[in-house]
């Protein structure tokens, strides 16, 4: 029971980055139509970008999610502009093979800048970790859930709170028809990459420490968003978030109790499964975002 | 004339899209080497119709009989290797390839190679190969666009599109024909191409379903005419009674014509 | 006139080990070979039938691993007790058997993934690929996990009564793969150039027309999925017995892209295209390993493809064929009923 418990809590802690990334890619694939093979990319780049600030800079690492995500947003919007702007009208594999091109340069680059070794990020977070019962946590992954469910929350305003979230929306449920009414679809794509991308980038910046950092530690991370999305139906942000924490159960559980070496195949076992099931995603309100 | 046997039978068919009724509860019947016209206002039911009729929409109830087998369940390529083939309302062709070859396409069915044959070019894959060539010929031929056999199937007029929509569905050897408004769009020496074709076939005994929305066309050519508004038959016979019954001026004309019904 | 190309170019490239001297070129003669048996059959998928797989490594991985433990031989225990034992076989069994199961796979994953399309599809391959990767990175009893399988015979050729030869050098491996390679090209020529393969052009252009003259779409689909993944599964086989060694990392996702790589810029949906994108992706390791990294070599090829769907989407083939051909539909035509009347 004690050992379930603690699959749980580290379900919750793993779930919340998860649940991020998830949000970041149903975003793009809902209102653009892209299936963002950079996603995992931004993840890693989050990570290096703690590392960047906290241990090669030595500034205060709590400075660094706020700069990640700040990078996360530029670079997402430079994606966005120069190779996803130029592709629209072009089929949705088509504008998939250039993402999968930009993917390679991304990883490849991060490679050629970091080494392939593995880094780790020291944090300021006391070793010893909070035992509440027969659970144990450390203190950096009480931060990385607190962060996360703070990021998902704000993701939540912005979409359903402010201008830009309603005219996200909109463009979301019909393009053309938010286009008469006034919203600048193509900002708003450039806008939903850039948000796409930076939550991307927070859940690197957030798991990255907890784990280490290393330049393939993307392409699983793309993948597994894809099984968020999946999972959750396209485009919706509820459902992603919830399926950031299936995704993380399944994969405690399947590391816990069948074979830790399974544990990734977890997510893909899931993506099989759900699309041959119910191909529209558990949740599936396919029609909205929100 | 031979006797009068019933080809396709449409018994009870119902189409729902959620809350929206597309076909109320359609009955009719089509016989042997008959051509039926199926007319209504747009948005009467009459594609959708079609596309159960051929297997592309499942209707919510009821059953649909071609010589005596159902419908029911059928995929699309299941229906079309029964005999009933259909053409599309928008011009549906293969664009991006020779008008030969788009014939050579719709001739699908009657090949009889198998893969042992196809991976090794055997010499039943040739023979095969030159039958389906003489018979795309033939149908080209037939609907009289073989001089523009080498062309590109996008780069055809407008007239000449329709007319290969039509020797591709000619080219998967039909009993039965649905046409769905195929001269929509055609300038009048088009539509009148279309209607000597339309004769030919009828001399080879196919059975035809059209949906048209010109009328002269259709009071022209119809065996009998069937019509459908809101998803209703309200009205079922040949040219000349459809012309004159009243459900069916008033749905075509609608409220101004009724108006004008009256003030006459 | 073009007809003759092929020939030629096949004439040209069987004089190679003649004169070429330097074994690192022919090395990458040989791995470039395989990787363009690989891409020709992925090109049946998302050339011809408009199918984007992006799980096509496995279907290589697994004619890999099937030919290696057919001729390897394994004791694998199942569960308590119960031994499956296999004793090593020739290795022109593992060749047949790594084709029928690769087709097998590709049966299966066919028939289940054709009910998603688009987007869903191109996740479900991958999920599949990735799925087979992690078995083979931890079942390690059958496949030695990441410690690889090693010792893996080379191909033998011969008769019983004559004699064999095995096939260690380069020389005898550069010519097995260019005559698979053939058999390859002339298979899926024979099968794109048909009533089949028609069938797969149509349902890539128009799915309901298509389905409107009697084409059994999801047929033509897993028939196209199992003859791509047998032919992946031929070309995976070569790998195994040329390198003699391999890993789960046979099952990484940018192996797959470079196969999708040279697809797309040879031309996808051309008979030429993988092997005119083959040739120039070999070439690019050869060119740029004087000077750069292997990752400058990747972050290349990823802005080479970028570039490529930018200025040329259709790939370099058709670019060429239009420029020669300025009515390229009054050649097809003639080409193709020509076919049928000169053979």
């Amino acid at each position: 029971m004690s050992e379930f418990l603690q699959h749980i809590a580290n379900t919750l802690i793993l779930g919340g980055t998860y649940a991020l990334l998830g949000i970041g890619l149903t975003l793009i694939f809902g209102i653009m139509r892209v299936v963002n093979f950079t996603h995992g990319e931004l993840y890693t780049f989050g990570a290096y970008f703690v590392f960047l600030i906290s241990s090669v800079l030595g500034l205060n690492f709590l400075l660094a999610l706020p700069v990640a995500i700040i990078a996360g947003l530029v670079l997402g919007a430079l994606i966005e502009l120069l190779l996803l702007r130029p592709m629209r009208g072009a089929d949705i594999d088509t504008t998939m093979l250039v993402m999968i091109g930009a993917m390679i340069v991304m990883q490849n680059s991060e490679q050629l800048v970091w080494g392939g070794v593995a880094k780790s990020v020291s944090t300021p977070f006391p070793e010893t970790p909070l035992v509440i019962g027969p659970v144990s946590v450390s203190y950096l992954r009480v931060f990385v859930l607190v962060m996360a469910l703070l990021l998902i929350a704000a993701t939540y305003v912005l979409i359903n709170r402010t201008k830009l979230g309603k005219a996200m929306r909109a463009t979301f449920q019909d393009r053309d028809t938010a286009a008469l009414m006034g919203v600048n679809v193509r900002a708003i794509y450039t806008a939903t990459f850039a948000i796409g991308s930076s939550l991307a980038a927070a859940a690197g910046a957030l798991l990255g420490p907890a784990y280490v950092i290393s330049p393939h530690m993307g392409d699983i991370a793309s993948l597994k968003a894809f099984a968020i999305v999946i999972l959750g139906g396209l485009g919706n942000i509820t459902g992603a978030a919830i399926g950031g924490f299936i995704l993380a159960l399944a994969e405690e559980l399947g590391a816990g109790y069948v074979s830790s070496g399974y544990r990734d195949a977890m997510g893909f076992l899931i993506i099989i499964a759900v699309l041959l099931i119910k191909p529209t995603g558990l949740f599936a309100r396919a029609e909205r975002i929100g | 004339m031979t006797a009068i046997v019933p080809a396709l039978t449409i018994e009870h068919v119902a189409v729902h899209f959620g809350g929206l009724v597309a076909i109320a509860d359609m009955n009719f019947v089509v016989n042997g080497g008959e051509l039926l016209s199926l007319i209504g206002p747009n948005g009467a039911g009459k594609t959708t119709a079609f596309n159960v009729i051929t297997g592309f929409l499942k209707p919510s109830k009821g059953e649909v009989r071609y010589r005596g087998t159902s419908l029911n369940g059928l995929k699309p390529h299941q229906v079309a290797s029964l005999g009933l083939v259909r053409t599309f309302q928008r011009t549906s062709v293969f664009r991006a390839h020779s008008v030969f070859d788009n014939v050579l396409t719709g001739l699908h069915l009657s090949g009889r190679s198998n893969l042992l044959d196809t991976l090794l070019r055997l010499p039943r894959e040739r023979a095969s190969e030159q039958e389906l060539h003489d018979a795309a010929w033939e149908i080209l031929t037939l609907v009289g666009i073989d001089k523009q056999a080498h062309e590109l199937a996008g780069a055809l007029p407008y007239g000449d599109q329709r007319l290969l929509g039509v020797a591709l569905a000619l080219a998967a050897k039909p009993s039965m024909l649905l046409l769905d408004e195929p001269v929509s769009g055609m300038n009048a020496s088009e539509t009148g191409r279309f209607m000597r074709l339309l004769a030919k076939l009828r001399d080879r005994g196919m059975t035809i379903l059209l949906v048209e929305h010109d009328m002269p066309m259709v009071m022209g050519v119809s065996d009998r005419i069937v019509v459908l508004n809101y998803g209703r038959i309200i009205a079922e016979g040949p040219p000349a009674a459809i012309r004159e019954d009243p459900e069916v001026i008033r749905a075509y004309l609608g409220q101004a014509g009724a108006k004008r019904a009256a003030h006459a | 006139m073009r007809r003759f190309v092929p020939v030629i170019v096949v004439a040209l490239l069987a004089t190679v080990p003649l004169w070429l001297g330097d074994p690192y070129i022919l090395n990458a003669f040989i791995t470039t070979g395989i990787f363009t048996i690989a891409a020709m059959s992925l090109n049946l998928l998302l050339g011809y039938t408009g199918q984007l797989s992006l799980g096509h490594v496995a279907f290589f991985g697994i004619g890999a691993y099937v030919s290696a433990l057919t001729a390897l031989g394994f004791d694998v225990e199942l569960f308590d007790g119960f031994h499956v034992v296999h004793e090593p076989w020739p290795v022109i069994y593992g060749f047949i058997l790594a084709i029928v199961i690769a087709g097998l796979c590709g049966y299966l994953v066919g028939k289940l993934s054709f009910r998603v399309r688009g987007a869903y599809f191109v996740i479900v391959t991958i999920s599949f690929a990735e799925v087979v990767r992690l078995v083979a990175l931890n079942w390690v009893e059958l496949t030695q996990g990441p410690l690889a399988l090693t010792n893996i015979p080379p191909v033998t050729l011969g008769l019983p009564g004559i004699g064999y030869a095995n096939l260690y050098g380069k020389t005898g491996n550069y010519y097995l793969v260019l005559g698979v390679g053939v058999i390859a090209y002339v298979v899926i020529k024979h099968l794109v150039q048909s009533r089949i393969g028609r069938a797969m052009i149509a349902l890539k252009e128009n799915e309901s027309l298509a389905l409107s003259v009697g084409i059994n779409v999801t047929r033509y689909l897993v028939l196209a999925a199992i003859v791509s993944a047998a032919i992946a599964g031929a070309a995976g086989s070569l790998y195994a017995h040329y390198l003699r060694i391999i890993d789960p990392d046979i099952f990484l996702f940018l192996y797959t892209v470079t196969m999708v790589i040279m697809v797309i810029t040879g031309g996808k949906g051309t008979l030429a295209g993988p092997v005119v994108g083959g040739a120039l992706f070999g070439a690019i390791p050869v060119i740029v390993r004087s000077f750069a990294a292997p990752e400058v070599q990747w972050i290349l090829y990823g802005a080479f493809m970028i570039a490529i769907i930018f200025v040329l989407p259709q790939g370099i083939v058709p670019a060429i064929e239009r420029w020669f051909a300025p009515r390229p539909s009054k050649k097809q035509l003639v080409a193709s009923q020509s076919s049928v009347s000169a053979e």
